[in-house]
Protein backbone atom coordinates (compact mmCIF):
# COMPACT_ATOMS: atom_id res chain seq x y z
CA UNK A 1 0.00 0.00 0.00
CA UNK A 2 3.09 2.22 0.16
CA UNK A 3 2.80 3.01 -3.56
CA UNK A 4 -0.56 4.74 -3.06
CA UNK A 5 -0.20 8.52 -2.61
CA UNK A 6 -0.84 9.48 0.99
CA UNK A 7 -3.78 11.75 0.23
CA UNK A 8 -5.74 8.82 -1.17
CA UNK A 9 -5.46 6.80 2.03
CA UNK A 10 -8.07 6.63 4.77
CA UNK A 11 -7.34 5.21 8.23
CA UNK A 12 -10.26 3.69 10.13
CA UNK A 13 -10.78 5.90 13.23
CA UNK A 14 -11.82 2.84 15.25
CA UNK A 15 -9.03 0.36 14.44
CA UNK A 16 -6.37 2.20 12.40
CA UNK A 17 -6.63 -0.14 9.39
CA UNK A 18 -5.43 1.56 6.20
CA UNK A 19 -7.66 1.71 3.16
CA UNK A 20 -7.48 3.30 -0.24
CA UNK A 21 -10.26 5.88 -0.59
CA UNK A 22 -11.95 6.31 -3.95
CA UNK A 23 -14.95 8.13 -5.26
CA UNK A 24 -18.13 6.20 -4.54
CA UNK A 25 -21.31 6.06 -6.60
CA UNK A 26 -24.66 7.34 -5.37
CA UNK A 27 -25.74 4.28 -3.42
CA UNK A 28 -22.37 2.84 -2.47
CA UNK A 29 -20.92 2.85 1.02
CA UNK A 30 -17.45 2.00 2.24
CA UNK A 31 -16.91 0.07 5.47
CA UNK A 32 -13.69 -0.86 7.26
CA UNK A 33 -12.45 -4.27 6.13
CA UNK A 34 -11.47 -5.27 9.66
CA UNK A 35 -14.01 -3.87 12.12
CA UNK A 36 -16.90 -2.89 9.85
CA UNK A 37 -17.09 0.79 10.86
CA UNK A 38 -18.70 2.82 8.07
CA UNK A 39 -16.04 5.04 6.52
CA UNK A 40 -17.67 6.80 3.57
CA UNK A 41 -21.45 7.11 3.04
CA UNK A 42 -22.20 9.56 0.24
CA UNK A 43 -25.75 10.12 -0.94
CA UNK A 44 -27.05 12.09 -3.83
CA UNK A 45 -27.67 15.76 -3.01
CA UNK A 46 -27.09 14.97 0.65
CA UNK A 47 -25.73 18.47 1.43
CA UNK A 48 -29.04 20.03 0.45
CA UNK A 49 -30.97 17.47 2.51
CA UNK A 50 -28.89 18.20 5.60
CA UNK A 51 -29.37 21.97 5.16
CA UNK A 52 -33.14 21.63 4.67
CA UNK A 53 -33.50 19.32 7.66
CA UNK A 54 -31.36 21.57 9.87
CA UNK A 55 -33.58 24.55 9.03
CA UNK A 56 -36.68 22.48 9.79
CA UNK A 57 -35.21 21.41 13.11
CA UNK A 58 -34.38 25.04 14.02
CA UNK A 59 -37.97 26.14 13.37
CA UNK A 60 -39.36 23.20 15.33
CA UNK A 61 -37.02 24.05 18.20
CA UNK A 62 -38.37 27.62 18.32
CA UNK A 63 -41.90 26.21 18.48
CA UNK A 64 -40.84 23.72 21.14
CA UNK A 65 -39.42 26.46 23.36
CA UNK A 66 -42.27 28.95 23.22
CA UNK A 67 -45.45 26.86 23.02
CA UNK A 68 -46.78 25.17 26.18
CA UNK A 69 -45.18 21.78 26.69
CA UNK A 70 -47.30 19.94 29.25
CA UNK A 71 -50.28 20.86 31.39
CA UNK A 72 -51.30 19.12 34.58
CA UNK A 73 -54.55 19.36 36.50
CA UNK A 74 -55.83 17.73 39.68
CA UNK A 75 -58.61 18.62 42.13
CA UNK A 76 -59.26 22.04 40.61
CA UNK A 77 -55.59 23.07 40.52
CA UNK A 78 -53.75 23.23 37.25
CA UNK A 79 -50.25 24.11 36.13
CA UNK A 80 -48.77 24.48 32.65
CA UNK A 81 -45.10 24.32 31.89
CA UNK A 82 -42.89 25.12 28.89
CA UNK A 83 -39.62 23.45 27.98
CA UNK A 84 -37.84 26.53 29.31
CA UNK A 85 -39.53 26.12 32.70
CA UNK A 86 -38.55 22.45 32.74
CA UNK A 87 -34.91 23.42 32.38
CA UNK A 88 -35.36 26.06 35.07
CA UNK A 89 -36.75 23.49 37.52
CA UNK A 90 -33.34 23.38 39.22
CA UNK A 91 -32.91 27.15 39.30
CA UNK A 92 -33.29 27.76 43.03
CA UNK A 93 -30.57 27.02 45.53
CA UNK A 94 -27.47 24.93 45.02
CA UNK A 95 -28.78 23.13 41.95
CA UNK A 96 -28.81 26.31 39.79
CA UNK A 97 -25.84 25.26 37.58
CA UNK A 98 -27.73 22.09 36.72
CA UNK A 99 -30.48 24.28 35.22
CA UNK A 100 -28.00 25.78 32.80
CA UNK A 101 -26.64 22.33 31.93
CA UNK A 102 -30.11 20.94 31.22
CA UNK A 103 -30.97 23.97 29.08
CA UNK A 104 -27.74 23.48 27.10
CA UNK A 105 -28.27 19.74 26.63
CA UNK A 106 -31.85 19.94 25.33
CA UNK A 107 -31.94 23.34 23.57
CA UNK A 108 -28.55 25.08 23.34
CA UNK A 109 -26.30 22.39 21.88
CA UNK A 110 -28.84 21.06 19.33
CA UNK A 111 -29.35 24.63 18.03
CA UNK A 112 -25.58 25.26 17.85
CA UNK A 113 -25.21 22.00 15.91
CA UNK A 114 -27.90 22.89 13.39
CA UNK A 115 -26.40 26.34 12.91
CA UNK A 116 -22.89 24.92 12.48
CA UNK A 117 -24.06 22.42 9.86
CA UNK A 118 -25.89 25.10 7.88
CA UNK A 119 -22.83 27.38 8.05
CA UNK A 120 -20.54 24.59 6.80
CA UNK A 121 -22.74 23.14 4.08
CA UNK A 122 -24.46 26.23 2.62
CA UNK A 123 -21.52 27.32 0.42
CA UNK A 124 -20.59 23.69 -0.39
CA UNK A 125 -24.09 22.90 -1.63
CA UNK A 126 -23.87 25.92 -3.93
CA UNK A 127 -20.53 24.70 -5.31
CA UNK A 128 -18.60 27.57 -3.71
CA UNK A 129 -15.45 27.31 -1.57
CA UNK A 130 -16.12 26.80 2.14
CA UNK A 131 -16.58 29.89 4.31
CA UNK A 132 -13.76 30.91 6.70
CA UNK A 133 -13.37 28.74 9.82
CA UNK A 134 -15.59 26.04 8.25
CA UNK A 135 -13.13 23.42 9.52
CA UNK A 136 -13.42 24.55 13.11
CA UNK A 137 -17.20 24.97 12.87
CA UNK A 138 -17.80 21.51 11.41
CA UNK A 139 -15.44 19.91 13.93
CA UNK A 140 -17.42 21.61 16.69
CA UNK A 141 -20.65 20.17 15.25
CA UNK A 142 -19.06 16.71 15.27
CA UNK A 143 -17.74 17.00 18.81
CA UNK A 144 -21.08 18.21 20.16
CA UNK A 145 -23.02 15.27 18.79
CA UNK A 146 -23.03 13.03 21.90
CA UNK A 147 -23.97 16.01 24.09
CA UNK A 148 -27.10 17.09 22.20
CA UNK A 149 -29.76 15.14 24.07
CA UNK A 150 -33.12 16.20 22.65
CA UNK A 151 -34.19 12.59 22.00
CA UNK A 152 -33.30 11.50 25.52
CA UNK A 153 -35.38 14.38 26.85
CA UNK A 154 -38.48 13.01 25.09
CA UNK A 155 -37.98 9.56 26.63
CA UNK A 156 -37.64 11.34 29.98
CA UNK A 157 -40.98 13.05 29.30
CA UNK A 158 -42.62 9.71 28.61
CA UNK A 159 -41.32 8.28 31.88
CA UNK A 160 -42.44 11.39 33.79
CA UNK A 161 -45.91 11.15 32.24
CA UNK A 162 -46.38 7.60 33.45
CA UNK A 163 -45.11 8.58 36.90
CA UNK A 164 -47.66 11.41 37.15
CA UNK A 165 -50.38 9.35 35.49
CA UNK A 166 -51.96 8.14 38.72
CA UNK A 167 -51.56 11.48 40.46
CA UNK A 168 -53.23 13.92 38.09
CA UNK A 169 -54.41 14.27 34.52
CA UNK A 170 -51.86 15.56 32.04
CA UNK A 171 -52.48 17.11 28.63
CA UNK A 172 -49.83 17.41 25.96
CA UNK A 173 -49.17 20.84 24.46
CA UNK A 174 -48.05 21.72 20.91
CA UNK A 175 -44.44 21.98 22.07
CA UNK A 176 -44.47 18.29 22.94
CA UNK A 177 -45.40 17.37 19.36
CA UNK A 178 -42.89 19.87 17.97
CA UNK A 179 -40.21 18.14 20.03
CA UNK A 180 -41.24 14.70 18.73
CA UNK A 181 -41.07 15.96 15.13
CA UNK A 182 -37.68 17.53 15.90
CA UNK A 183 -36.26 14.17 16.90
CA UNK A 184 -37.42 12.48 13.69
CA UNK A 185 -35.99 15.34 11.59
CA UNK A 186 -32.72 15.12 13.53
CA UNK A 187 -32.42 11.36 12.98
CA UNK A 188 -33.07 11.81 9.23
CA UNK A 189 -30.43 14.53 9.09
CA UNK A 190 -27.84 12.31 10.77
CA UNK A 191 -28.58 9.59 8.23
CA UNK A 192 -27.73 12.00 5.38
CA UNK A 193 -24.48 13.14 6.97
CA UNK A 194 -21.29 11.73 5.42
CA UNK A 195 -18.29 13.10 7.31
CA UNK A 196 -15.62 11.99 4.84
CA UNK A 197 -17.49 13.57 1.91
CA UNK A 198 -17.93 16.83 3.81
CA UNK A 199 -14.28 16.98 4.92
CA UNK A 200 -13.29 16.30 1.33
CA UNK A 201 -15.47 19.17 0.09
CA UNK A 202 -14.17 21.57 2.76
CA UNK A 203 -10.58 20.63 1.87
CA UNK A 204 -11.01 21.51 -1.82
CA UNK A 205 -10.18 25.17 -1.98
CA UNK B 1 0.61 -15.45 13.02
CA UNK B 2 -1.46 -17.25 10.40
CA UNK B 3 -4.21 -18.32 12.81
CA UNK B 4 -6.65 -15.65 11.69
CA UNK B 5 -7.06 -15.58 7.96
CA UNK B 6 -9.01 -12.31 7.91
CA UNK B 7 -6.44 -10.42 9.95
CA UNK B 8 -3.30 -11.31 8.04
CA UNK B 9 -3.72 -8.86 5.16
CA UNK B 10 -4.77 -5.88 7.28
CA UNK B 11 -2.15 -3.18 7.46
CA UNK B 12 -2.67 -0.34 9.92
CA UNK B 13 -1.58 3.26 9.53
CA UNK B 14 0.81 2.65 12.43
CA UNK B 15 2.37 -0.34 10.66
CA UNK B 16 2.98 1.83 7.61
CA UNK B 17 4.73 4.50 9.71
CA UNK B 18 1.80 6.88 9.27
CA UNK B 19 -0.76 8.37 11.62
CA UNK B 20 -4.49 8.49 10.90
CA UNK B 21 -6.81 11.29 12.06
CA UNK B 22 -9.42 9.88 14.46
CA UNK B 23 -11.85 12.64 13.56
CA UNK B 24 -11.88 12.56 9.73
CA UNK B 25 -9.80 9.52 8.75
CA UNK B 26 -7.16 11.43 6.77
CA UNK B 27 -3.67 9.92 6.86
CA UNK B 28 -0.48 11.89 7.60
CA UNK B 29 3.24 11.18 8.07
CA UNK B 30 3.99 10.09 11.63
CA UNK B 31 5.58 13.34 12.85
CA UNK B 32 2.56 15.49 11.98
CA UNK B 33 0.85 17.05 15.01
CA UNK B 34 -2.32 18.51 13.56
CA UNK B 35 -4.59 17.17 10.84
CA UNK B 36 -4.28 19.49 7.84
CA UNK B 37 -7.83 18.81 6.75
CA UNK B 38 -10.01 19.03 9.86
CA UNK B 39 -7.58 20.64 12.34
CA UNK B 40 -7.92 17.91 14.98
CA UNK B 41 -4.87 17.00 17.05
CA UNK B 42 -3.31 13.80 15.76
CA UNK B 43 -2.78 11.20 18.46
CA UNK B 44 -0.38 8.30 18.12
CA UNK B 45 -1.67 4.94 19.29
CA UNK B 46 -0.14 4.52 22.73
CA UNK B 47 -1.07 3.84 26.33
CA UNK B 48 -0.62 7.45 27.53
CA UNK B 49 -4.28 8.24 26.77
CA UNK B 50 -5.40 5.61 29.29
CA UNK B 51 -4.48 7.96 32.15
CA UNK B 52 -7.24 10.34 31.09
CA UNK B 53 -9.68 7.43 30.84
CA UNK B 54 -8.92 6.40 34.42
CA UNK B 55 -9.06 9.96 35.74
CA UNK B 56 -12.55 10.62 34.30
CA UNK B 57 -13.64 7.13 35.34
CA UNK B 58 -12.64 7.66 38.97
CA UNK B 59 -14.25 11.11 39.11
CA UNK B 60 -17.48 9.63 37.68
CA UNK B 61 -17.42 6.82 40.25
CA UNK B 62 -16.95 9.28 43.12
CA UNK B 63 -19.99 11.30 42.06
CA UNK B 64 -22.05 8.16 41.60
CA UNK B 65 -21.91 7.53 45.38
CA UNK B 66 -23.75 10.72 46.54
CA UNK B 67 -26.09 10.26 43.56
CA UNK B 68 -27.34 7.11 45.27
CA UNK B 69 -27.21 8.26 48.88
CA UNK B 70 -28.96 11.64 48.62
CA UNK B 71 -32.62 12.09 47.64
CA UNK B 72 -33.41 12.58 43.96
CA UNK B 73 -36.95 13.90 44.53
CA UNK B 74 -38.79 15.57 47.39
CA UNK B 75 -42.57 15.14 47.15
CA UNK B 76 -44.84 17.15 49.42
CA UNK B 77 -48.55 16.31 49.54
CA UNK B 78 -51.41 17.12 51.91
CA UNK B 79 -50.39 14.06 53.92
CA UNK B 80 -46.82 15.24 54.43
CA UNK B 81 -43.54 15.18 52.59
CA UNK B 82 -41.44 12.33 51.36
CA UNK B 83 -37.91 11.99 49.97
CA UNK B 84 -36.89 9.46 47.37
CA UNK B 85 -33.46 8.22 46.36
CA UNK B 86 -32.95 6.53 42.98
CA UNK B 87 -33.54 3.06 44.39
CA UNK B 88 -36.39 4.35 46.56
CA UNK B 89 -38.14 5.73 43.48
CA UNK B 90 -37.87 2.39 41.71
CA UNK B 91 -39.22 0.55 44.74
CA UNK B 92 -42.14 2.95 44.96
CA UNK B 93 -42.97 2.45 41.26
CA UNK B 94 -42.98 -1.30 41.81
CA UNK B 95 -45.35 -1.00 44.76
CA UNK B 96 -47.67 1.02 42.50
CA UNK B 97 -47.48 -1.82 39.96
CA UNK B 98 -45.86 0.36 37.27
CA UNK B 99 -43.42 -2.41 36.44
CA UNK B 100 -42.49 -1.15 32.98
CA UNK B 101 -41.54 2.37 34.10
CA UNK B 102 -39.80 0.93 37.14
CA UNK B 103 -37.74 -1.20 34.76
CA UNK B 104 -36.90 1.80 32.52
CA UNK B 105 -35.75 3.89 35.49
CA UNK B 106 -33.85 0.98 37.04
CA UNK B 107 -32.03 0.20 33.78
CA UNK B 108 -31.23 3.86 33.02
CA UNK B 109 -29.99 4.86 36.46
CA UNK B 110 -28.57 1.67 37.96
CA UNK B 111 -27.87 -1.04 35.36
CA UNK B 112 -26.38 1.23 32.66
CA UNK B 113 -24.10 3.32 34.94
CA UNK B 114 -22.80 0.32 36.86
CA UNK B 115 -22.16 -1.80 33.77
CA UNK B 116 -20.54 1.22 32.14
CA UNK B 117 -18.03 1.53 34.99
CA UNK B 118 -17.26 -2.17 34.70
CA UNK B 119 -17.04 -2.15 30.90
CA UNK B 120 -14.68 0.84 30.67
CA UNK B 121 -12.44 -0.58 33.40
CA UNK B 122 -12.38 -3.94 31.61
CA UNK B 123 -11.52 -2.37 28.24
CA UNK B 124 -8.77 -0.24 29.75
CA UNK B 125 -7.28 -3.15 31.70
CA UNK B 126 -7.44 -5.47 28.69
CA UNK B 127 -5.33 -3.17 26.47
CA UNK B 128 -2.22 -5.06 25.48
CA UNK B 129 -3.49 -8.35 26.91
CA UNK B 130 -6.22 -9.21 24.45
CA UNK B 131 -5.60 -11.59 21.63
CA UNK B 132 -6.49 -10.29 18.18
CA UNK B 133 -9.31 -12.80 17.96
CA UNK B 134 -11.12 -11.09 20.84
CA UNK B 135 -10.85 -7.61 19.41
CA UNK B 136 -14.14 -7.63 17.53
CA UNK B 137 -15.98 -8.33 20.75
CA UNK B 138 -14.08 -5.59 22.55
CA UNK B 139 -14.93 -3.07 19.85
CA UNK B 140 -18.61 -4.01 20.05
CA UNK B 141 -18.49 -3.51 23.81
CA UNK B 142 -16.87 -0.10 23.31
CA UNK B 143 -19.49 0.95 20.77
CA UNK B 144 -22.31 -0.10 23.10
CA UNK B 145 -20.74 1.85 25.98
CA UNK B 146 -20.30 4.93 23.79
CA UNK B 147 -23.83 4.73 22.41
CA UNK B 148 -25.72 3.95 25.58
CA UNK B 149 -23.86 6.16 28.09
CA UNK B 150 -25.78 9.34 27.30
CA UNK B 151 -29.14 7.61 27.83
CA UNK B 152 -28.53 7.56 31.59
CA UNK B 153 -29.25 11.29 31.53
CA UNK B 154 -32.94 10.34 31.19
CA UNK B 155 -33.37 10.26 34.96
CA UNK B 156 -32.16 13.85 35.35
CA UNK B 157 -34.70 14.97 32.74
CA UNK B 158 -37.47 13.07 34.51
CA UNK B 159 -36.65 14.92 37.73
CA UNK B 160 -36.60 18.26 35.85
CA UNK B 161 -39.96 17.62 34.18
CA UNK B 162 -41.60 16.41 37.38
CA UNK B 163 -40.34 19.37 39.41
CA UNK B 164 -41.39 21.90 36.78
CA UNK B 165 -44.80 20.40 36.17
CA UNK B 166 -46.05 19.07 39.48
CA UNK B 167 -46.53 22.39 41.28
CA UNK B 168 -50.13 22.18 42.48
CA UNK B 169 -49.84 24.26 45.63
CA UNK B 170 -50.92 22.36 48.70
CA UNK B 171 -52.24 19.30 46.84
CA UNK B 172 -48.92 18.03 45.62
CA UNK B 173 -45.57 19.53 44.66
CA UNK B 174 -42.28 17.96 43.69
CA UNK B 175 -38.81 19.46 44.18
CA UNK B 176 -35.43 18.19 42.96
CA UNK B 177 -32.90 16.82 45.44
CA UNK B 178 -29.10 17.13 45.44
CA UNK B 179 -28.66 13.65 43.95
CA UNK B 180 -29.87 14.98 40.59
CA UNK B 181 -26.76 17.16 40.22
CA UNK B 182 -24.42 14.41 41.41
CA UNK B 183 -25.99 11.95 39.00
CA UNK B 184 -25.79 14.35 36.03
CA UNK B 185 -22.10 14.95 36.81
CA UNK B 186 -21.42 11.24 37.12
CA UNK B 187 -23.03 10.55 33.71
CA UNK B 188 -21.09 13.40 32.06
CA UNK B 189 -17.79 12.27 33.58
CA UNK B 190 -18.21 8.66 32.44
CA UNK B 191 -19.11 9.92 28.95
CA UNK B 192 -15.80 11.82 28.94
CA UNK B 193 -14.04 8.69 30.17
CA UNK B 194 -15.45 6.63 27.29
CA UNK B 195 -14.59 9.37 24.80
CA UNK B 196 -10.97 9.49 25.92
CA UNK B 197 -10.54 5.77 25.34
CA UNK B 198 -8.80 5.25 22.00
CA UNK B 199 -10.48 2.23 20.31
CA UNK B 200 -7.39 1.77 18.13
CA UNK B 201 -5.67 0.39 21.25
CA UNK B 202 -8.01 -2.60 21.08
CA UNK B 203 -6.45 -3.61 17.77
CA UNK B 204 -2.83 -3.01 18.56
CA UNK B 205 -2.22 -6.70 19.04
CA UNK B 206 1.13 -8.27 19.92
CA UNK B 207 4.25 -6.09 19.99
CA UNK B 208 5.79 -5.59 16.58
CA UNK B 209 9.20 -4.40 15.45
CA UNK B 210 7.88 -1.93 12.86
CA UNK B 211 6.56 1.55 13.51
CA UNK B 212 7.19 1.70 17.24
Amino acid sequence: MHETPIDQLIACPKCDALHQARHLGENERAACARCGTLLITPRARSFLHVIALSFTAMILMIAAIFFPFLKISAQGFSHASSVFEVAMAFSDGLLAPLSLVVLMLIVGLPVVRFGALIYTLWPLANARPAWPHARRVFRLAEELEPWAMAEIFIIGTAVALVKIGGLASVSLGPAFWAFCALIIVNALKNAFLSQWTIWDAIGQK
Amino acid sequence: MGRNRAEVTIQTARDAGLVGCTRCGKVWPQQTHECGRCGATLKRVDNAGLQAVWAWWLAGLIFYIPANLYPMLRTSTLAGSQQNTIIGGVVELVTHHSYFVAAVVFVASVVIPVSKFIAIAYLALAVGNERRAGSHRHLHLFEVVEFIGRWSMVDVFVVAILSALVQLGAVVSIHPGPAAAAFALSVALTMLSAQSFDPRLIWRGPARTTGS
